[in-house]
């Protein structure tokens, strides 16, 4: 086995902290997050680790990694930890950069599909509306779902970000 | 502006999946003296653990346009959902503060006819109960003999008040106002290993990696149960969906009855039964 240098990049590194990462770089690599995350006691993925490769720059490391995606957003870390690093705004601008490179799970679009097109994460169903009918609810909430103006702001809003065709995958 | 008339803010998973929520939601706000006012048009916050993590600033334009609504009626908003909570709070609270980020947002917002003047405060449901009802008016409505003694597992979820300095409702690590409430109500929120844990969901992890996101659940369902509990009280419909179909999801290892905080109200107020939308519950509420 050969093990291969690893070479850091300051202008990805500069990228996470401009995209909301400010403070990524006042990390001490004491790891804190690390012993603190849900989500790290059930799989292998290791904050600290994470925080560290993108101090490097180690953008391969990072941009197509599943542990990218294994943060709950639950802040434990980002409360926790004793130099003031927001963790979870360097892995939203990670996230963001992840997705900007192409790599959404087909899960997620679908997510991200139904909010552009719909307005909604969830759907309204038949059995839905009978529930809230016998609630003494708007059959129909009065959402988007009620208001077509408004989902057409909406999906307008989604179309001047760009986020339809980030979906789609093909934007960069 | 009055705080007893407010934006009912709806999101997705509570009118579509739990409308018990919702009624409930009405019904103890309405015994309470509160006037709720349908922000017409509203859509997904939208949900900050994906859409947050595919683009922030789609994010931000989607919740800004949320917020106008509740800006045009002259009211605040209010939320039973922590993750709604989350995008409406931390939108407004960067743009009523940041007048680079309301610039950029609003050059969004123009294309669609709308202008967020950067004013509207956002609520969460827990929080206003506390600060704004109170513990004695909520304890005046408690019905007698409203049922057996409950043990509670009170579940903060993650985005109530985290981050705590964005926040600033209380302590993130040694929180009470939730327990009060659920106190006042005449139930007994017990101490459990762990109690501060993340449901598992957030984050787009129970969408893309639900088998995560179920063993970070399973681990708060056996430390619950350790400490006896009755039912779990949550304040967010996402975590009441990951507790409620998770423990289905977990072939029935454990049965505990999962309540928003507004369902648990209305059992104690004295609410029709009915009304609470407790059959759609996944995991029998047999209390």
């Amino acid at each position: 086995m050969t093990t291969v240098a690893k070479r850091p990049d300051a202008v990805f590194a500069k990228k996470v902290v401009d995209a909301g990462g400010k403070t990524l770089n006042l990390c001490f690599q004491c790891g804190t997050c690390t012993g603190s995350c849900p989500s790290g006691r059930q799989t292998a993925f290791r904050t600290r680790k994470l925080v560290r490769r993108a101090q490097l720059g180690l953008k391969e490391d990072i941009i197509g990694s599943d542990d990218l995606w294994l943060c709950t957003t639950c802040y434990t870390c980002y409360e926790r930890c004793p130099r003031g690093v927001e963790i979870v705004d360097v892995i939203m601008a990670l996230r963001n950069m992840a997705v900007r490179e192409g790599h959404m799970a087909p899960q997620h679009k679908k997510v991200a599909e139904l909010i552009s097109k719909t307005g909604h994460m969830v759907n309204l169903r038949d059995e839905d509306k009978a529930l809230r009918k016998k609630l003494g609810l708007a059959e129909v909430p009065p959402t988007v779902l009620q208001h077509p103006e408004a989902l057409d702001a909406v999906k307008k809003i989604c179309s001047l970000t760009g986020f339809d065709k980030l979906i789609e995958g093909g934007a960069k | 502006m009055s705080e007893k008339k407010m934006g009912f803010f709806l999101g997705c998973i509570m009118p579509m999946r739990y409308p018990g929520i919702e009624s409930s939601t009405r019904g103890v706000l309405k015994s309470l003296g509160v006037e709720l006012v349908e922000l017409k048009g509203a859509s997904c916050c939208p949900a900050p653990g994906v859409t947050r993590s595919f683009d922030q600033t789609t994010w931000q334009a989607i919740a800004a346009r949320n917020l106008t609504i509740a800006q045009n009626l002259g009211v605040n908003i209010l939320t039973i959902c922590n993750g709604c909570f989350d995008s409406l709070f931390e939108t407004a609270h960067q743009l009523n503060h940041d007048p680079e980020k309301l610039k950029k947002i609003n050059k969004i917002l123009k294309e669609i006819g709308a202008e967020y003047k950067g004013e509207t405060e956002v609520r969460h449901f827990v929080e206003y109960l506390h600060n704004e009802i109170g513990l004695d008016a909520i304890k005046a409505k408690v019905k007698e003999n409203g049922g057996k003694p409950l043990k509670a597992a009170v579940h903060y979820g993650c985005h109530f008040l985290k981050p705590s300095n964005v926040k600033k409702i209380d302590n993130s690590e040694r929180p009470v106002i939730f327990d009060e409430i659920v106190e006042a109500l005449g139930v007994e929120s017990v101490e459990y290993k762990d109690k501060g844990s993340c449901c598992g969901a957030g984050g787009g992890v129970r969408a893309r990696t639900p088998d995560v996101a179920l063993k970070m659940t399973r681990e708060n369902l056996v430390n619950m149960k350790a400490a006896g509990v009755d039912v779990i009280i949550d304040c967010c419909p996402f975590c009441h969906l990951q507790y409620d179909v998770g423990q289905v999801e977990l072939k029935k290892e454990f049965e505990i009855p999962v309540l928003h905080l507004s369902q648990l109200m209305g059992l104690r107020f004295g609410l029709d039964k009915e009304k609470l939308g407790l059959e759609v519950h996944r995991t029998p509420v047999k209390l």
